[in-house]
């Protein structure tokens, strides 16, 4: 095909793009959106390959088949649980290709054209290409490592750390600079500005807390779409260009939907301010002074007269694998003419809609998980509310207390409810490091135990009483 | 400071080249368009497609590939075909890992219907 037939041939496949993200947002089209991306992306390739006849066809085809089996793989083996970290991932390999990409281009032309004949144009989409895709790729590693618990990696934060960034970042602009003022050099200090974003990348996203990690994986993902735009500068290419800002604008959608739900500013999340105020705020022994433990025969006594239930699932209940004891729980219950509801807040879990995909695997329809809006009312006519390894989503403070770190943050008012069985392990704080209230309110009730295990129990102990 | 940087960069840009070309002027005009039809394609959606999208669109990303394969050709130097099939790789991860993945979730919400 001639370049005129393939750029055409291109529109059709950014139109089916649009149409694939746009079918990807509703639940009736989602399925069929999601392959219309694929056969968009299939599309793409073929017209690119039937484009010249200049490929080397060995190096192409190793490329592909390592990454379609490495990729395949990784897609059919993971546990949901492990979701957040697999699009972390994933995100990170867009922008380390779209890295790869610019800096074999830049070396490409430089043998070829010569550094004189390069033109400035060019020279910048490559240095923007190379610092988004750096940056992208540290940082989804980071984000990888944050959410899989590896030991090695904390919370890293220290006095200068903006200041170093910005440091970092001003290094990688005057690099970007040299590329451009000195095109006979710009290999090397296109390596080298890679080389900064890379650390700039761990640095911005290492002082993030496990509770942001929704925002950062968002923005991540917003980020690795405006590399590949910024590739498609570097190639002219009008298809690189549509693709990654359509992922870019989705990105920054969600970020800014997460970043509400948790009534923060992004400035706020990337800048890691959210820390205890100190002195303020009674201390964990106060506020557990009159906790009430329970046992699963008492939790059990109480669903058995309850005609409403909601349970609150968080982070804890997908750590230990809990949501099939949650799904027996709700079908007995239901059996019995209970009313069973999910009350899911949208930051649960670790990414966006992290909590629904869980549910959804065991099996749970999906009418019954309902959002945090058209709950919240409903509480003071609940009878039980049963929170399962959730804590700082329920934690009323953020409505009583202006000056707690979470104050204004849009919460699960299970408060309101006649009574809350809480299943925790122990008192250990959330996320953001304050102790709850709630687990001490007087219709409040502590089941200290393995969620799966103790939904379980309550099961056994329903069906013998 | 970011934008003093930017616009530095800018003014450097021009100067080392007498302004943008026509070129740039026209791929800048489909960047910006095609952010807008994204912002209005993904208005409105529901929590339970959060993680979906997220994937899905992640898959789209991997959209680098085409410049992977663009970039290694035949007679280039050897540090550009490694380069070129690195990124092949990753770009393939990218893109069959992400559509696979968002298809079986997708698969779970659906066989409750």
């Amino acid at each position: 095909m001639s370049p005129v037939w393939v750029e055409l041939s291109y529109l059709i496949v950014i139109v089916l793009f649009i149409m694939g993200l746009k079918g990807l947002t509703h639940p009736r089209t989602a399925v069929r959106g999601n392959l219309t991306g694929a056969l968009a992306m299939l599309l793409a390739c073929v017209f690119t390959l039937l484009g010249t006849e200049l490929f080397d066809w060995t190096l192409i085809a190793v490329g592909v088949g390592v990454g379609a089996l490495a990729g395949g793989i990784l897609a059919v083996t993971i546990q949901m649980t492990a979701m957040p970290q697999l699009v972390a991932l994933f995100n990170g390999f867009g922008g380390l290709a779209s890295v790869f990409v610019a800096g074999a281009y830049l070396a490409k032309l430089l043998s070829s054209a010569g550094a004189s004949n390069l033109g400035a144009d060019l020279l910048v989409a490559t240095a923007a290409s190379g610092l988004i895709g750096g940056v992208t790729f540290t940082g989804s590693l980071v984000a990888f490592a944050k959410l899989q618990e590896l030991k090695f990696i904390k919370d890293v934060r220290f006095p200068g750390q903006q200041a170093l960034n910005a440091g970092l970042f001003l290094a990688c602009v005057v690099l970007a600079l040299l590329i451009v003022r000195q095109p006979g050099h710009a290999n090397l200090y296109y390596w080298l500005m890679v080389m900064v974003s890379l650390v700039l990348g761990v640095f911005l996203v290492i002082s993030i807390g496990g509770a942001d990690m929704p925002v950062v994986i968002a923005l991540l993902n917003s980020y690795s779409g405006l590399a590949a735009a910024a590739t498609g500068f570097v190639l002219s290419n009008v298809l690189l260009i549509v693709a990654g800002s359509l992922v870019g604008a989705s990105g920054l959608i969600l970020t800014k939907i997460m970043c509400v739900a948790m009534n923060r500013s992004l400035t706020n999340v990337l800048f890691a301010k959210l820390q205890p105020a100190k002195g303020s705020g009674p201390s964990a022994d106060e506020v557990y002074a009159n906790v009430k433990a329970t046992s699963p025969e008492e939790v059990a006594m109480l669903l058995d007269v309850a005609g409403r239930v909601v349970i609150v699932p968080g982070y804890g209940m997908a750590v230990a694998q809990a949501q099939h004891a949650v799904k027996d729980l709700t079908n007995y219950l239901r059996e019995k003419g209970v009313t069973v509801e999910f009350g899911i807040h949208p930051v649960a879990g670790r990414m966006p809609g992290h909590m629904n995909v869980l549910l959804a695997e065991a099996d749970i329809p999906y009418d019954l998980l309902i959002e945090m809006d058209q709950i919240n009312p409903t509480f003071e006519q609940t009878d039980v509310v049963i929170v399962v390894g959730a804590n700082d989503v329920v934690n009323p403070v953020a409505q009583t207390d202006p000056n707690s770190p979470i104050a204004g943050m849009p919460i699960l008012e299970v408060h309101k409810a006649r009574t809350v069985v809480n299943i925790k392990r122990s008192l250990s704080p959330g996320f953001a490091g304050i102790p709850n209230p709630l687990f001490a309110a007087d219709n409040s009730l502590m089941l200290y135990a393995d969620a799966r295990q103790a939904l379980i129990d309550i099961l056994k102990a329903l069906r013998e009483g | 400071m970011t934008l003093t940087a930017l616009c530095l960069l800018a003014t450097e840009t021009a100067e080392a080249t007498g302004g943008p070309s026509m070129q740039l002027a026209l791929l800048l005009t489909v960047f910006v368009l095609a952010v807008f039809v994204g912002f209005e394609v993904i208005t409105k959606i529901p929590p339970t497609l959060h993680t979906p999208l997220m994937s899905g669109s992640n898959a789209i990303s991997g959209i680098t590939l085409v410049g992977a394969l663009l970039s290694a050709l035949a007679g280039d130097p050897t540090m550009v075909k490694i380069l070129g099939t690195l990124a092949v790789i990753l770009a393939t991860m990218n893109v069959v890992g992400g559509f696979l993945v968002t298809h079986r979730m997708l698969g779970m919400f659906r066989k409750k219907d």
